[in-house]
Parts: structure tokens; sequence; C-alpha cells
């Protein structure tokens, strides 16, 4: 713990160092897929339109972003302008915008759906914006289902529909398993929410685990038990670790996948032309068909030295064209309310998989249900999430019972309120 | 030979040490004259101690106030005094052998994962590192490869061992790639707890036998050949020699052995963590991965919690430590004497 510390402080003191550099931007950013080059090619030409300002971005992991910025943001540190996950919580840190952007307005009209998923309750700060809009949803490998000769479960199948088909492919192809589904409280939310689940209480607080929560998850754990669900995705690791299955899909390990739009461009790129794949949106619980909204935003720092810089180099990102652009380049669904309403997104990909994919989740936005359209903008969320991927894979892990984990989430979901009060 | 280039290049090399040894010379008798031996020793120690205050007590110290705090917060100054509520949360338990009772139940799994994790991974490195060490002092072929080969983990960063035989294990990994090939079913070796275990203990083996090896090579060189040539002209049993001789003789760095060992088991985080992430479950994981978790992994993370937990490893190492220091004085005294 003191060796990351060190590191820590070394790595926030030379950010501070360089950050305080006039006409310097420090972007910190993650990729998923090719989004780092597009992006970097994006502020190669605002800095030869603006030679006065140098932007430079730091590729780092994800990790890096989750678990080193808060710690920068909390000593007063970090880059001028990062590209995160957690809007809600870490809002705080976030700098206002709106006397520092050219338009305001502008802002207001095409981004403010999401404004309110980055900025404290009750505020009307300009934190920054989405860079992608994303929506948790499914995969299907249709090379996987023609070979099993299993026909794909249509637009309103169940998840049980879909597990069984999977189970189908599974045992003719002998497959690892018949699906994945990411280990991410968030992942497993829309889902829950499609059997009932609501996780806001009325004062706003997280509820108690309810029947929609507990129906998904108790099934989740048997199709796990009976070798249904990739074991390892879920019990191969303790606490809220963060894994992805998406190589398991893409290795061909399991027809069926649960995870979200995010994952296009890189199923596009890492897939090729080994088998043919499809989105499928999200199965159906007894509430509905929902996934869970979400996203990347690019917001700015309120610790920066450079505000007015940090504003000219938002204003161009999140300027008309380079949003279509980055949307186009990266497969990424664009948050930008004019470029969604004006339509006509060039894809640019010679996958014929890409385009339908993209479709589906564009048509899925419309199923989500109100209780999901209200987690990112909920400060719980990561609280809620975190329990629950802690506790259901230690059932599946054969560690504690089903009613014991609820009664452990409820716990761990009620220290972490009093603890952040 | 020494060649006229080569003494050139020597005298080049030279100069500026000789330049600087000079130069340092004055002052440094003028501070022995003025502090004595006890002032030299105070100066040439100087340094390491800084260092060990900025690095290792002074977050030790802050620590402790962390760990009366509550909240997220980072700073000291915008957290809130609780006493010691922490520490009291994590000792709220109904039964400390079940940690299911506790409320902190991750952090009492995480301190008996620990025990077990000690207790076997202390006897088998011991017993691994002994037999190595014997036939490494033994005249075999090829002798000082084999010391290289089996010192050669040590150098590997422990992410780098975890990684490795993370591709060996993992259920597309190697070892199931050869069971597959010589018709044998695969098994997932890091999703079964008591495989995952067993890789855990054997990966750190693995991994650090090679440093423990050494010291217990040192050990066996050092006992006087005359002792073996004696109990040779005696006919003296090979296993009452090692009983008799090489036992007792090896004891003190043995003793070394299985402190270091302990102390090193009680942190182990690295290697374990990248290679099965605490898992399945939460069956290896150990105390310091739940202090990473709880204090900078988890999404509202519990500095405070973590610091009262660190606060509580750290005891246990300071009581291993001076364990060390007291054995390690007491085989200087029976040295002595003998």
């Amino acid at each position: 713990m003191r060796t990351t510390r060190t590191v820590l402080a070394a790595a926030a003191a030379s950010l501070l160092a360089s950050s305080a550099l006039a006409g310097e931007v420090r972007v910190m950013w993650y990729s998923d897929g090719v989004e780092g080059e597009v992006i970097q090619d994006l502020l190669n030409r605002f800095m030869k339109d603006n030679p006065d300002i140098k932007v430079t971005l730091d590729n780092v992991a994800y990790k890096v972003i989750q678990e080193q910025l808060p710690i920068q943001l909390e000593s007063g540190q970090g880059p001028d302008i990062a590209r995160v996950t957690n809007l809600k919580e870490l809002a705080q840190h976030w700098l206002d915008l709106r006397p520092l952007v050219a338009d305001a307005k502008y802002w207001d009209d095409n981004f403010g759906a999401q404004a309110d998923w980055m900025r404290p309750d009750g505020s009307n700060a300009i934190s920054g914006f989405m860079t992608q809009l994303t929506l948790t949803g499914g995969f299907a490998n249709r090379t996987l289902f023609e070979q099993a000769g299993v026909a794909m479960p249509g637009d309103k199948a169940t998840w049980d529909d879909w597990i069984k088909a999977s189970a189908e492919v599974m045992k003719s192809q002998k497959t690892a398993a018949a699906f994945a589904i990411d280990r991410s409280g968030h992942r497993i939310s829309g889902p829950n929410v499609s059997y009932g689940a609501n996780y806001i209480g009325a004062d706003k607080l997280p509820a108690k685990v309810d029947d929609g929560t507990k129906a998904f998850a108790t099934r989740l754990v048997e199709w796990t038990k009976e070798g249904l669900m990739l074991k390892e995705t879920w019990v191969s690791a303790a606490g809220s670790t963060y894994r992805a299955a998406a190589d398991d899909f893409i290795n061909a390990q399991i027809p069926f996948y649960y995870s979200g739009s995010w994952q296009v461009a890189n199923l596009s790129t890492k897939i090729g032309d080994s088998f043919d794949w499809v989105a499928t949106g999200s199965p159906c619980g007894r509430a509905g068909c929902s996934g869970l909204k979400g996203g990347a935003a690019l917001v700015a720092v309120k610790y920066t030295k450079n505000p007015a810089d940090v504003a000219k180099v938002m204003d161009y990102l999140a300027s008309e064209a380079v949003v279509k652009e980055f949307s186009e380049r990266t497969l990424f669904l664009p948050a930008h309310k004019a470029v969604v309403e004006k339509g006509g997104l060039n894809w640019v990909t010679k996958d014929k998989n890409v385009g339908p994919a993209l479709d589906t989740f564009v048509k899925a936005s419309n199923a989500t249900l109100p209780a999901a359209d209200a987690l990112p903008a909920w400060k719980w969320g990561t609280a809620y999430y975190g329990a629950l991927v802690t506790r259901i894979s230690q059932v599946m892990a054969g560690e504690m019972s089903l009613d014991d984990a609820w009664a452990k989430i409820d716990q761990d979901i009620a220290d972490k309120v009093a603890q952040a009060k | 030979m020494v060649t006229p280039i080569g003494k050139a290049l020597g005298a080049a090399v030279a100069a500026p040490v000789i330049w600087l040894a000079s130069a340092v010379n004055l002052p440094l008798k003028a501070w022995q004259r003025a502090t004595g031996t006890n002032g030299m020793a105070a100066f040439f120690l100087a340094p390491n101690m800084a260092i060990f205050a900025v690095f290792v007590l002074t977050p030790f110290v802050i620590n402790f106030f962390y760990s009366a705090t509550s909240g997220t917060a980072f700073f000291l100054a915008d957290r809130t005094y609780v006493g010691a509520a922490q520490y009291e949360r994590l000792f709220d338990c109904a039964s400390y052998v079940d940690p299911s009772t506790c409320r902190e139940d991750l952090f009492w799994k995480a301190v008996q994962n620990t025990g077990l994790f000690v207790v076997v991974q202390v006897v088998l490195m011991t017993l691994v590192s002994i037999i190595t060490a014997l036939i490494l002092n033994r005249e075999i072929a090829a002798r000082s490869f084999w010391r290289a080969v089996f010192f050669f983990p040590v150098l590997l960063s422990p992410v780098v061992v975890g990684l490795i035989w993370r591709w060996i294990l993992q259920r597309q990994g190697l070892l199931n790639y050869i069971f597959y090939s010589v018709g044998l079913e695969p098994h997932d070796w890091l999703i079964e707890r008591s495989s995952a275990f067993t890789a855990a203990v054997t990966v750190s083996v693995w991994a650090h036998m090679g440093f423990y090896t050494l010291i217990l090579l040192a050990g066996l060189q050092a006992i006087p050949r005359d002792l073996y040539e004696a109990a040779e002209m005696d006919g003296t049993r090979p296993a009452r020699v090692f009983w008799r001789i090489t036992l007792p003789l090896l004891m003190p760095s043995l003793l070394v052995v299985v402190i270091l060992t302990l102390i090193r088991a009680v942190q182990i985080f690295d290697e374990v963590y990248v290679l099965t992430g605490g898992g399945p479950g939460t069956s290896t994981l150990y105390i310091t991965q739940y202090i990473y978790e709880v204090g900078f992994a988890s999404l509202l993370r519990n500095p405070g919690l973590a610091a009262a937990a660190s606060i509580l490893m750290g005891a246990v190492l300071v009581v291993l430590t001076l364990l060390q220091l007291q054995l390690g004085r007491r085989g200087e005294k029976k040295g002595a004497r003998e």
C-alpha cells in the first residue's frame, strides 16, 4: 500500500508540474477500441489551428481512471480534462464551463439530456459532454447458431428463451458455456430492472434489494451452477473487480454474450470475418426488455490552471462536426442531439455486422424502463453495483446462500451510504 | 599485464574519485573529531534513515490518524473523527471462527485465508528451499547453471510471475492444452477453490524459493568440511549426518529463512492478485488485497477502514520482526559461546 501511495504521489506531482504550464492542456484518456487514435487525430487538427494551445493526450488504462484519478482529484490535482465513466460520484471536481464556453445554449440544446449525469444535484453547471452514449445489450454468434441449427430468439424473447437456445448451441457446438455477462454490477442492472427491480427508494436513497433483483440474480446463480453461464467470468475474482467476457465471445467460446454497445468496435476489429455476429438488444424479463444507458463523458477538471484554454478545447471537441466524425470513426453512439436528429452517420467500417448492430442498439434505447433511466444520474448507483457483484459472485462460488447475500448486499450499501454522508 | 592504454583509462577513471575523496576527507575528519565514532555512524546512516522516515515511518504514523476517521475524503482535515469506530467495526463479530457472522466478513475471511496461506507456504517454502540447497551444495554436474535456474524467478517482477502462471493455468492455458493433448480431462485450475489455493501457494514458492535457497546454501557452505570428514571416517549414516551435523549448524540460517518467509507470506499480494484476483469467490483473498480493495479499488472508497486494517496487519509484522531480531540475537550469543 505504501509503495502504491508513493507512486501515486510522484505521478500526481508530475501531472501538477506539467499542467501548470500556460497554454498547455492535458487530457487523461482511456480507450475501449480505436478512439484514442481518433481523438489524437482530431486534437492534432485543433493544435494546427490554435498553435498557442498544446494539448497532450495521456492514454491510460481504464483502471487508472477508476482508481488513480479519484485520488488525484481528492488532492486537488489531476489532468485538465478527463474521460470518465464515474460521472456523478466525482461531480464536485468538475469545472463549470458555463461562463467559459462560446455558446452555453448550444451545449444545453445538444447535451442537456445527459447534463445531470455529471453535475452535482440541483446545479445547472456544464461539466462536459458524453463522448459516447452506451446501452447494455446482448450479442449472438450467428455462425454458431446456424451451425447448430438453432433458431435465434426474436425481438421480444425472454432471458429464459435466450439461455435455452444458447444452451442448445453449447451442446451442439461444444462451447465452454452457453453465455456470459460481464462481471459488473452495472451490467446486470438492466436485466434486474427488466425483472422489475428498482434500486432507488422514495427518499432517493438506496432501497433494499427487491424481488426484481432477486428474481434475475437467482436465475444467474442457477445458470452458473448448471454450467450455462461461463463460471470464470464472475467467480475468478473477489470484490467488485471488473471482468469482461468479450474475449470468450471473440474466441467463439460462448454463443451469447451480454455486454453493451461500446463492444461493437472491439468485436468488429477482433472478430473480423471469423464468424458472423449480431446485436440482440436486451432480452426481456417480466417487467420489460430494458438495457441500462450510460457512457463515457469528457469533463473539465476544476483544478486546471488554464480554464480558458480548456474551454476552447472542449468547445472544439463538442462541436457538431467533430462529434459526428468522432462517432463515425469510433463506431460509438453519439449523444449530440442535432447529430442524432439529422442522422446520416456514415460508420467508417467495412464490417457488414457493424451497421445492423448499431441500429439494434439505437432501437433498443427506446425500450429502456424508467427505473433504468434514473440510474445514470443517481449518486448511489456505484454503491449498489459494487455490493451486487461482490456478493452474487460469492454465492456463485458456493461461499454463501442467496438469502445471506441479500442481507449482506443491504448491509454493504447501508455502510457505503453512512460512510459517504 | 596492463597495457599503457589500460593504465591511462584507469587513471582517468580514478582521478575524479580521488579528487572527490580528498574533497570530503577534511570535513569528514572534522566531523569525526567533533562527534566521535558514533557521530560517523550517524552520518552514514542519515540518508537511509531519512528515506525510511519519509516513506515508511511517516505514512505509518499518518495511517494511525486515518484509522480514527471516517468518510470518503482523502485529506485528513476533511475527514470526520470517529475514534476507534473503524476498529470496532472490524472486530464486530459474533464468532471470529465464522467470518460470515462478522460485520466485516471479508476482512475476517482475508485473515483466515492469510493464516492458512502463511502456515502452508512457510512450511513448503522452507522444505523446498532446504532440499534444493542440499542438492545444489553437492558436486553435481552443471552446478552453477542449476543455481542460476533456481534463482532466476526471484529476478522476475511479481506481476510477470502472476501473468506467466495465469497463462499456464487458465481454462485455455498451457497446462490444460497438455492435458488435452494426452487425452486427459482439462481442469479449471483457477476456478476450483482447492486448486486455486494450491496454485497460489505453488506459484509463490516457485517465485521466491531461489532467494531462500541462496541463504541456506551460504549457511551450508559455512559448515566446516572436517565435521563431515570425521563423520565419514566414523561410518555415520547420511541421515544421521543431516540430523546431527547439518541441521543444527544450519539452524541460524534456517531461522532467518523461516522468519523472512513468514513476513513475506503475511504481506502476500501482487502475484496472487494477478493470478487469481482473490477468487474463486474469496478463497484467495488475502489481507493486503482486502486493504487495497477497501482503500483504493472499490467504487466508494473507505480509507479509514483500510487504514485500521493495515495498522492491525502492521502490528503483526512488527511482532514477527521483533521475533526475528530476538532469535537472531540469541543465535549470535549461542555462536559466541561455542
